[in-house]
């Protein structure tokens, strides 16, 4: 059994915290560059360019890229071959925010109580997604999420006669009543199926995968391009200023589900969609 | 059309010709407050006490910076979604407030408020955070320090870069500008 001392999760996750809301992952460059090229709008393909420019100046300057330097959301697979050591792996992930949103001069968005709200000052605690996998590997991914686009996203309980169309109308539904709000060009995750809170995650977990990805599922993918495509026609545009670039991408993960349901969520992330890996 | 416009506003005209779509750079002073300054003046204001900052002439930009490097005046600094203000804004706009500066939608209410006294919504891009900054030339806390990012900031700006949503008219460009690009299918 391999071990792994929790301090190398702490590191790894401060680190992670800092590259993340510095610069965008290539990806993301990817999906952006191409918006850039294909906008309609004057004023859209302006604030493309503004954008442009923003991301440049936050790496150079070391400036983050958006002062919403978000909650901490973190992703870790844990392989059953690997034993923790040194200390409660938990700990040691608050740790690591902590440490990467202090000495990385990210903003402290979070709230100790959501009714009292009292700051907590260092951006804990982070909100931790635990899997089990294969292999004496341990994968750690910083997902910081702006709540501009969070407070934007949505779960219908769709029934199964609903069916895909009534998938695409709720996509449409949220992103419409997003609009402007979440900050666009957005990134949008779809979760479909599972339960409740499955469908959640996997919206979440959507929002992780490489922008310019597609799903291997045919039809999934299918579904992937025509939302695209359809949000694009909106006319909403970069910043909600109008223009043909609503949505930089489209990213959808399924799961199996129960018989009476069929649970849709939409997770809404801004241009500034931040993600950062790392394998110990 | 660009414009240029000072703040705070001496003279109420200039805003009355500024129409939605405008891009404007404001130069001047500007005070920042989100969602706890908000909370916390609406309740003085209804407790009869007096506020931190005044708003006649003013503008408030919603934003609540990340922390500034060592030398530098701020840190990354773009606008928060303003709809999280519209229960407090009204109030602040009887009192003279000129102008609101952030992004996304407004309430009937707000937009109300905004052609009942004259005054702009401005946007700011989204996510344009450390760009902005560059606009920012000083900043210091006036009020409500122990909010840390959400305390109210004076902040000197020059050719602060924004756009014209809802003018005095309460003409809203995010409901036009969407109109031109729309698709069908």
């Amino acid at each position: 059994m391999r071990e792994i001392q929790v301090s190398a999760v702490t590191e790894a996750i401060a680190e992670l915290c800092i590259e993340a809301n510095y610069e965008l992952s290539s990806d993301m460059k990817a999906v952006f560059e191409q918006a850039k090229e294909t906008e309609e709008g004057p004023l859209g393909r302006q604030i493309l360019e503004q954008l442009e420019e923003n991301l440049q100046i936050a790496k150079t300057d070391r400036i983050p890229i958006c002062q919403d330097t978000g909650m901490a959301v973190v992703f870790v697979e844990i392989g059953q071959d690997v034993h923790l050591a040194g200390g409660s792996l938990e700990e040691a992930i608050h740790a690591g925010v902590r440490k990467g949103y202090t000495e990385g001069y990210l903003r402290k968005s979070v709230v100790k109580d959501p009714i009292y709200r009292e700051n907590t000052k260092d951006n804990t605690p982070a909100v931790i997604h635990y899997s089990i996998v294969p292999g004496d590997k341990v994968t750690v991914t910083v997902a910081p999420k702006g709540f501009g686009s969070e407070n934007m996203s949505r779960i219908f309980m769709l029934k199964p006669a609903d069916g895909i169309e009534g998938v695409k109308d709720a996509v449409m539904t949220a992103v419409r009543d997003a609009g402007p709000n979440a900050c666009p060009p957005m990134v949008v995750g779809v979760g479909i199926g599972g339960t409740f809170e499955k469908c959640a995650y996997l919206a979440k977990k959507a929002l992780t995968l490489p922008a310019d990805s597609h799903s291997e599922i045919p039809y999934v993918r299918e579904l992937e391009a025509e939302l695209l495509q359809k949000i694009n026609g909106l006319g909403i545009g970069p910043g909600g200023l109008g223009g043909t670039k609503t949505a930089l991408a489209v990213n959808i993960l399924t799961y199996p589900t129960h018989i009476a349901g069929l649970p849709v969520a939409v997770n809404i992330c801004c241009h500034v969609n931040r993600h950062a890996t790392r394998i110990l | 059309m660009d414009r240029y416009i000072e703040v705070p506003v001496k003279d109420n005209r200039i805003l009355e010709e500024l129409r939605a779509g405008d891009y404007v750079y404001i130069t001047g002073t500007l005070y920042t407050a989100r969602d706890a300054a908000h909370k916390r003046m609406y309740e003085a204001l209804a407790a009869g006490e007096p506020l931190p900052i005044d708003m006649k002439n003013n503008m408030i930009y919603y934003m609540g910076p990340s922390p500034a490097r060592e030398g530098r005046v701020i840190g990354s600094a773009g606008p928060t979604t303003a709809s999280r203000m519209d229960k407090y804004a009204p109030a602040f706009l009887d009192l003279g407030l000129k102008g609101m500066i952030g992004k996304g939608k407004r309430s009937r209410a707000v937009i109300d408020g905004i052609v009942k006294n004259k005054a702009v919504y401005f946007a700011a891009v989204g996510g344009a955070g450390a760009l902005l900054s560059k606009r920012i030339t000083a900043s210091r806390v006036v009020a409500y320090e122990d909010l840390g990012t959400e305390a109210i900031r004076e902040l000197r700006v020059e050719n602060f870069p924004v756009i014209v949503v809802i003018d005095t008219k309460g003409n809203n460009l995010y409901e036009t500008a969407a109109k031109a690009y729309q698709k069908k299918g």
